[in-house]
């Protein structure tokens, strides 16, 4: 991989930003098709940051890393879905909740590791492919959490279109009512949903910890929980335009990075706005054509279910 | 779910219950409690003495119960405007953002203008302070009537901006110059600091400001059509429309008086507290508010206690920090999991919750 260009580095960039934000918003794409809303992702990623780095730093396994970094973000969605779908509690209020206490705890459980160095995800180099020139590296030559990533969105796509159990689950996020009324569990399903987003979500934070910036720093996510969940408005509930749009707000991010670093004269904070303004120009383009939005965001989003009433 | 022999039966009451209502605040926090024993034993501490440190020593002498009433003001008065948004349905959780522009905004006339001996520096910085909340809090407003965006999104996504804003201009234009290069501005003259009220602590005239905020508050809840409307708009949005209620015109009202106070609460901490514009003017105020108004079920009065709560927990992370050098994240932990068992309590105001013996063979399927 010697003397690679400068459009390679910078697209190589591009792919190490989008990758977290493509799992976590994967993820909650299939949580809220469901009819559940989860504003905690971006404690479930500081959860699976945190964990995933402490596990890969003491154990040296990158595999046991990201397993733990998955089922840290699944155990944080498992406190929400108990709170939103057992007790019945406003999924607004308790995404809320999840975010402030991931914040917490992942600062307090990584007080010990701030600063310790890691070596960068490994990247599994695909024979052959990778060498293809220009692409061969910059497509096969990644780490595996962008394989997951990319496959993922596309299993997704497929679960959820192609699929009977897709079916079934889109079915509860439109009507959590007929569904239960022709007998399918809606809290199972839901549990479900909500648990997958949480592993996505999991792996979107130990990316960013094993792999985008190999350490571990308090509130490393930065905002990308939310420009996660941004970006399943802007695709429309689509997972093809989460792909899309992951690697749209993976290139601006970049963007101002190297912007940044060729000395444009511009103030580094103001630069750094970028992400965030452009995440709310976004959602204001998508959303303005309310008809759009109604037509393909799951009807049931955000309601409680209780089979009783 | 199964729920080993015994199931968990859930119905919904006929009308939501006053009693459970004031009552699962006070569950929420002994159970809080219990966890964070349970916590500092986990952590290594011993329990019962953390959790003294955390909760009773802070506050043990005049100038801790000053102090926590120096942070609960600007919870209470944040939190105040917050709850009025969450009545009316409107999820504005950017008050962080908000709190930091009004600090911004009402500084930026004292880093014009710093010899200025002008005893209407003051006043006039608090009204720009709440000009500028308002106006950061505007931006979700006229996003969410006329572009139909998400207000919970901008809002929050706002606050990362408003924080890379400060940082642009006290690392810039507005870095003090005889600062040795610390990004702070200059330190702010007599005439643009709140007056002190009790000597011998850090206790200052914002306190009274929040007062006044949560008095004027509650009687416009309780009392004027206005406070009614906002409260049916939140209960029954169809209701309220066909009673003449403009829905729009709410989203704006809310948001802007939640935007100003937060702002007047920035620009207070600045003028009363800090003395100064730093990179960061908050602890976590504007996301804490959310908690406090929740806790103080969205209502003035119950708020000003749950201000005091939220308030004790800053104090106390700050405690342990130092007796037991614990990490100040604690506060936060302890923060989401009173959230979190409120949340879950709250289930027993519209719900009549029974544990059942399940049968062998169950009639009903319940799950």
């Amino acid at each position: 991989m010697e003397a690679i260009t400068t459009i390679e580095f910078i697209l190589l960039t591009v792919i190490s930003a989008a990758t977290p934000l493509l799992l976590a918003a994967t993820g909650e794409l299939v949580a809220e098709k469901s009819g559940v809303l989860n504003l905690g992702i971006e404690g479930m990623m500081l959860a699976g940051a945190v964990c995933a780095f402490i596990a890969a730093l003491t154990t040296g396994s990158w595999a046991l890393g990201i397993v733990v970094g998955a089922a840290a973000g699944i155990l944080m969605s498992m406190l929400f879905g108990l709170l939103t779908l057992i007790f019945l509690a406003n999924q607004v209020a308790s995404g809320l909740a999840l975010t402030l206490f991931g914040i917490g705890l992942s600062s307090l459980i990584g007080i010990p590791f701030i600063g310790l160095p890691i070596d960068k995800l490994p990247t599994l180099d695909l024979p052959l492919l990778g060498d293809i020139p220009i692409f061969g590296p910059l497509l096969f030559e990644q780490d595996a959490l962008v394989y997951i990533s990319i496959i993922m969105a596309l299993a997704v796509h497929w679960f959820l279109n192609h699929s009977k159990s897709g079916l079934v689950l889109r079915a509860v996020g439109e009507s959590h009512d007929a569904a239960h009324s022709i007998g399918y569990s809606v809290l199972k399903i839901r549990f479900l949903a909500v648990m997958f987003g949480g592993a996505m979500a999991g792996l979107g934070g130990a990316f960013l910890s094993l792999s985008y910036t190999p350490m571990w720093v308090e509130h490393m996510t930065a905002g990308r929980g939310w420009i996660a969940l941004a970006l399943v408005v802007f695709a429309t509930w689509k997972p093809g335009r989460v792909i899309i749009g992951a690697y749209l707000f993976g290139a601006v991010t970049i963007l101002q990075l190297h912007l940044q670093g060729i000395g444009v004269q511009i103030p580094a904070q103001i630069l750094s706005m970028l992400p965030y303004l452009v995440t709310i120009l976004v959602l204001v383009l998508i959303s303005r054509n309310a008809a759009r939005v109604k037509l393909n965001a799951p009807a049931c989003i955000g309601q409680i279910f209780h089979p009783n009433t | 779910m199964k729920v080993s022999a015994m199931r968990l039966k859930i119905t919904p009451r006929q009308t939501h219950s006053r009693l459970m209502s004031w009552l699962t605040p006070i569950m929420a926090l002994s159970l809080s409690l219990v966890s964070g024993m349970i916590m500092f034993y986990l952590l290594g501490y011993p329990p019962i003495q953390s959790l003294y440190t955390f909760f009773i020593s802070p506050i043990s002498d005049l100038y801790g119960v000053s102090e926590l009433i120096i942070k609960a003001s600007p919870l209470a008065m944040i939190a105040v405007g917050l709850a009025m948004g969450f009545r009316a349905n409107v999820w504005n959780i950017g008050a962080e953002g908000q709190f930091t522009i009004g600090a911004i905004a009402g500084s930026a006339l004292v880093i014009y203008f710093p010899s200025s001996e002008n005893f209407l520096m003051l006043p006039v910085m608090l009204i720009l302070g709440i000009v500028g909340g308002m106006a950061w809090a505007s931006i979700p407003a006229f996003l969410k009537t006329r572009f139909n965006t998400n207000e919970i999104l901008t809002s929050l996504l706002l606050v990362y901006v408003a924080i890379l804003l400060l940082s642009t201009l006290i690392h810039g234009p507005w870095r003090d110059p005889d600062g040795y290069n610390f990004p702070e501005s200059v330190v702010f003259p007599g005439v643009a600091t709140l007056p002190s009220i009790l000597s011998g602590t850090r206790l200052h005239a914002g306190t009274l400001i929040a007062l006044l905020v949560v008095a004027t508050a509650w009687v416009l809840y309780s009392k004027t059509i206005a406070g009614f409307q906002v409260r049916v708009a939140g209960l029954a949005p169809n209701a309220a429309r066909y009673a003449g209620v403009q829905y729009k015109r709410m989203i704006w009202y809310v948001l802007l008086a939640a935007g100003g106070l937060s702002g007047l609460a920035g620009i207070i901490e600045v003028t009363g507290l800090i003395g100064q514009l730093q990179p960061i003017v908050s602890p976590g105020y504007g996301f804490s508010a959310i908690i406090v108004a929740f806790l103080g079920r969205l209502h003035p009065i119950g708020i000003v206690f749950a201000s005091l709560v939220l308030a004790l927990s800053y104090l106390g992370g700050e405690f342990v920090q130092i007796k037991l050098g614990l990490p100040l994240g604690i506060a936060g932990v302890f923060q989401g999991m009173l959230l979190f068992y409120l949340l879950s309590c709250d289930l027993l105001i519209n719900y009549r919750v029974e544990f059942r013996h399940t049968k062998t063979i169950a009639p009903v399927k319940t799950s």
